[in-house]
């Protein structure tokens, strides 16, 4: 027993000196608290209340967007902005409405800002109007000790120098919205006057051109005033990128669509596929979107039927008409059910079970070889060619050229037109395809819709030898330019000699004696454009309206006209440029669109000949800051 | 004398009435503390904090009770395979833990996210006092036998510091030791432990992590690195300074309630606490822990069974070193370690942890003049 007592013994007295320690500790801590709280308690008293330290983000320069030749298209120009601050002003309401007395402040805007000062921290800023002119910087600040919290500083405000011109291609920034607060941590996202890219290049590119925050820390003091800068971690500045347009070439593109009401217009580098040209009319200004869009303007836009705010050359999808008639040839050709040498007999209709097909010359064509019903667009050739080798030969064939998918274009909402086929007729419609389908789809109506830009890149792919072009829009970061992209792209394994069958037929439809676009052919001595015209029917035209010509009268109303379609390339021996052209109601793909093409034509092979713009980019870029 | 030698335990009814009660009062005292805190670190909200702290409380102290009545020989029976059942726990979140600030510590049950890491603490208390409730301390001075209850220490530490968790990796060291030296082990074994520890240093201090090296030197020099890592440390101490002798009142803390003080519901409530009740508040808090404190090392010394002693004094040092080291640690005089309040912090696994040790020192308690035998075969 004397183990027991031994060891109790020992326990005690080393719980005695555990607990003895522990108290002394907490003693310890009573002093400590003491320090703390007592002895140096007013110091910490004043640090709680002056010195508090604030992170503040710093807003790194947006990247700038130049086109080919390094001229500026998008750029940050110095703005001055008011700002008001809760804290200061005590009662904003009252502040903004005197404000709004001096300069121009509606109604609806001192709502949106009393709300956003209401989200924020007393001490935060928040922007009232920006891009002040001299005058109203002029006016508030006399009138500064009557309004107090009002701050006059100067921002960065993003500019696009070509405004309506390169809307759709360069796209507009904006404020962030909630859905894009969710889908990204960036705390530069949670500032509140911070602009994310839109649409267009400054949307596909927003992460490279945003930059990274910096970070500057602050010490404020109780109402929030900044006391002075404890340090700076530098952010990175947003990439700036260079794009493929020509601006001088995108211009001309939208001076020619001007007197449309609503076309589209793209120019490719048959061999690349960087895209030179996107135009789409009518267009809007993005720089009414950077400063705060009116809710009239705003509703204005996305009310218009013509759709200005809509990129007609990757999202307006259009019945291609005959310019698809290159594609069911090509379809036919392969799959060996005609020749490119044998011919069909075109009395002006084909008849297919009791429905019968009209060819557009009433008359019909006669005999028609390869060549001449590409040349004068017969479609009864090539309704008897569809019907031969049948629709998903032709699907097929079409899904090469790059028909129903997206291109993977780098802007966003490309649309992918569509390509039907009896798959996609049997799984989606639910219904079995009909015969009479694959002659309507043969002349490239009926189902089947495509995109401008879809029809540029099937031009390309069809003169650059077979190869698989994709189009793209954004050469690299200014610092290291991608040279190499769109380079060497993939063959698409049709034979030479049927397409050079087809091109040859696209020669003849705009240097053909009897050619559907002979009045559209280059005025060059030894340069050729070849192409291809295309109509496309928007309604069905009754039995009735065609016996007495209806569908041809100039006074049909405008929404039921045809649309007007051309696609061509040029040089013919030695291709540089697709240019796909689409009128929407221009009525005649010969006499609307072709001309259109031509012009473009023309200006691109101008331009390609002058001399290649030196480096001096760079230098225009950083004065565009 | 009688009951020391009856084996038959006391019925329920006797045990409830043995019961510790104002122990009792003061664990739900100090839980109510932390209720009132957390209400008010919400702003004057029963969420996100105040109300689960609450309800977990109630559910808890009924846990604590029903600990506290269970046959201590049970426990005393049970106490190895509890042991290495978390050490199997531990195991597994390092296998499948969930990643969560990157370290692996959680095993999701749904209901709370369980910390093994914390249990092992407990675990430790009870595997240790079985081991030596057995030993007389001429056994306990032989290097030998003192060889498998520092590899039962050194074990879950191990495991803790590889996931990483330097602070809970210590505590456990810390009442591993405190076992230790309860049992009696030599004191001079304690100094060459410390010394061949302060060799092993530069050793451990290549293995860290880049965070944990940041926080021990942060704590070395706070003032280097105001904004980064130093910034908890400094925005505490003001905190804790600002609030005075009297306090700025209850849920009127700036700094608090501005969000200048991180983590202000967890590791560093008693910040607020001080902030807003000021000195006589803190000091006040103190004495409660110190008030637990003394009722468990009374149980401690006056338990008949070397297991009850151990284990009271065991879960009592844990305790008081878990308040010791999270108020050091907001007071700017240790670093920045992750050791919340215990019954204060917002926490499931924390409370759960705390509660049960108080549910096993009650137990202890009610047990005081129970007495179990050296070897367990005799059971």
């Amino acid at each position: 027993m004397y183990q027991e007592a031994d060891r109790s013994r020992c326990f005690r007295r080393r719980l005695l000196v555990v607990g003895g320690a522990q108290l002394a500790l907490m003693g310890g801590l009573v002093w400590r608290l003491w320090q703390l709280q007592v002895r140096d308690h007013e110091s910490y008293a004043l640090l709680a209340e002056e010195n508090r330290i604030n992170q503040r983000l710093t807003v790194p320069p947006r990247g700038v967007l130049v086109d080919r030749r390094g001229r500026p298209l998008a750029v940050n120009v110095p703005t001055y902005r008011v700002r008001i601050v809760r804290e200061q002003a005590k009662d904003p309401r009252r502040v903004l409405e005197a404000l709004a007395q001096i300069i121009t402040l509606d109604e609806r805007r001192i709502e949106e800002v009393l709300e956003q000062l209401r989200l924020h921290r007393p001490f935060v800023p928040v922007t009232v109007r920006e891009d002040l002119s001299w005058e109203e910087v002029a006016r508030i600040a006399v009138r500064a000790p009557e309004l107090p919290g009002i701050l006059l500083d100067s921002g960065l405000l993003r500019r696009y120098p070509h405004g309506p011109v390169t809307a759709h291609v360069v796209g507009y920034v904006g404020p962030v919205s909630q859905a894009e607060l969710a889908r990204d941590d960036d705390p530069l996202l949670r500032l509140p006057d911070f602009r994310i890219g839109k649409s267009g290049v400054e949307r596909t590119y927003d992460r490279e051109l945003r930059g990274r925050a910096g970070l500057s820390r602050v010490e404020v003091n109780a109402v929030g005033r900044e006391i002075r800068e404890v340090d700076r971690r530098e952010g990175e500045e947003g990439a700036d990128l260079q794009l493929t347009i020509d601006l001088e070439l995108q211009r001309f593109c939208m001076d020619r669509l001007a007197d449309q009401e609503a076309a589209a217009c793209v120019v490719l580098e048959v061999s690349t596929g960087a895209v030179l040209a996107m135009a789409s009319v009518p267009t809007y200004d993005p720089n009414a979107f950077t400063g705060g869009l009116s809710a009239t303007l705003w509703r204005q836009l996305a009310n218009d039927p013509r759709h200005p705010l809509v990129n007609k050359c990757i999202r307006g999808q259009y019945p291609p008409g005959s310019t698809f008639k290159m594609i069911t040839a090509l379809a036919a050709l392969e799959a060996g059910v005609v020749t490119p040498t044998s011919e069909v007999f075109c009395p002006g209709h084909m008849s297919l079970g009791n429905a019968r097909f009209h060819c557009w010359r009433p008359g019909g064509h006669g005999r028609m070889g390869l060549v001449q019903a590409l040349a004068q667009s017969c479609d009864v050739y090539f309704y008897e060619i569809a019907r031969r080798v049948g629709i998903d030969a032709i699907a097929a064939m079409a899904r090469k050229f790059g028909f129903g998918e997206r291109l993977g274009l780098d802007l966003p909402g490309e649309m992918p037109g569509l390509m039907p086929d009896t798959k996609w007729k049997r799984e989606r419609l639910k219904q079995p395809w009909q015969k009479g389908e694959t002659l309507v789809c043969g002349i490239g109506q009926g189902f089947v819709t495509a995109t401008p830009l879809q029809l540029a890149v099937m031009t390309a792919r069809l003169c650059n030898g077979g190869r698989a072009v994709r189009p793209w829009i954004v050469r690299g970061h200014l610092a290291h330019v991608q040279e190499g992209r769109g380079l060497a792209p993939p063959p698409l394994g049709v034979r030479r000699e049927h397409l050079e069958w087809v091109l040859k037929g696209m020669f003849e439809v705009v240097n053909g004696p009897r050619g559907t676009a002979k009045a559209s052919a280059l005025p060059l001595a030894g340069v050729f454009m070849a192409g291809k015209t295309g109509t496309s029917q928007v309604r069905r035209i009754t039995r009735a309206e065609r016996a007495i010509g209806a569908h041809k009268r100039k006074d049909r109303p405008r929404e039921e006209r045809d649309h007007a379609l051309f696609v061509c390339y040029a040089p013919y021996d030695r291709p540089r440029f697709a240019v796909a052209v689409v009128v929407e109601h221009g009525e005649s793909g010969a006499k609307t669109a072709a001309p259109i093409a031509r012009d473009v034509m023309l200006e691109a092979l101008r331009l390609d000949s002058a001399p290649e713009a030196p480096t001096g980019g760079r230098l225009a870029l950083v004065e565009g800051r | 004398m009688r009951a020391r030698f009856d084996p038959v335990a006391p019925s329920l009814g006797e045990k409830l009435a043995r019961l510790h009660w104002p122990l009792v009062a003061l664990v739900t005292l100090l839980g109510l503390v932390g209720y009132a805190l957390l209400y008010s670190a919400a702003g004057g909200a029963h969420s996100p904090w105040a109300l689960r702290h609450g309800i977990r409380l109630i559910v808890m102290l009924v846990v604590m009770v029903a600990l506290a009545l269970v046959d201590l020989r049970r426990i005393f029976k049970l106490a190895y395979s509890i042991y290495f059942a978390v050490l199997a726990l531990l195991f597994i979140v390092a296998l499948f833990g969930e990643i969560n600030k990157g370290a692996q510590r959680w095993i999701d049950l749904g209901f709370v996210q369980l910390q093994p890491s914390e249990l092992m603490k407990l675990a430790l208390v009870l595997a240790l006092a079985r081991y030596f409730h057995s030993a007389y301390l001429d056994e306990v001075r032989r290097p030998l036998f003192l060889l498998p209850p520092v590899v039962m220490i050194l074990l879950p530490v191990g495991m803790v510091l590889k996931q990483p968790d330097l602070g809970t990796a210590v505590m456990i060291a810390a009442v591993g030791t405190a076992m230790l030296f309860l049992a009696g082990a030599a004191l001079w074994k304690f100094a060459l432990a410390a010394g061949l520890g302060g060799a092993a240093l530069p050793i451990v201090w290549s293995h860290l992590h880049d965070y944990q090296r940041q926080r021990v030197l942060t704590f070395l020099d706070p003032e280097k690195d105001p904004l980064g890592a130093g910034y908890h440390i400094i925005q505490s101490k003001i905190a804790i300074g600002a609030g005075g002798l009297w306090g700025r009142g209850y849920m009127r803390g700036t700094q608090a309630q501005l969000s200048f003080l991180p983590e202000k519901h967890t590791d560093f409530a008693f910040t607020m606490l001080a902030e807003e009740s000021g000195f006589f508040g803190a000091v006040a808090v103190l004495v409660l822990i110190a008030a637990i404190l003394l009722v468990g090392f009374s149980v401690a010394l006056r338990a008949q069974s070397h297991f009850a002693r151990l284990l009271a004094a065991g879960v009592t040092v844990n305790f008081a070193l878990y308040a010791l080291v999270n108020i050091a640690m907001v007071t700017g005089l240790i670093p920045v370690v992750g050791v919340p309040l215990p019954l204060v912090s917002y926490g499931g696994t924390a409370m759960l942890t705390a509660m049960l040790g108080m549910g096993l020192l009650l137990n202890a308690q009610v047990n005081q003049d129970l007495s179990i035998p050296r070897f367990p075969v005799e059971l």
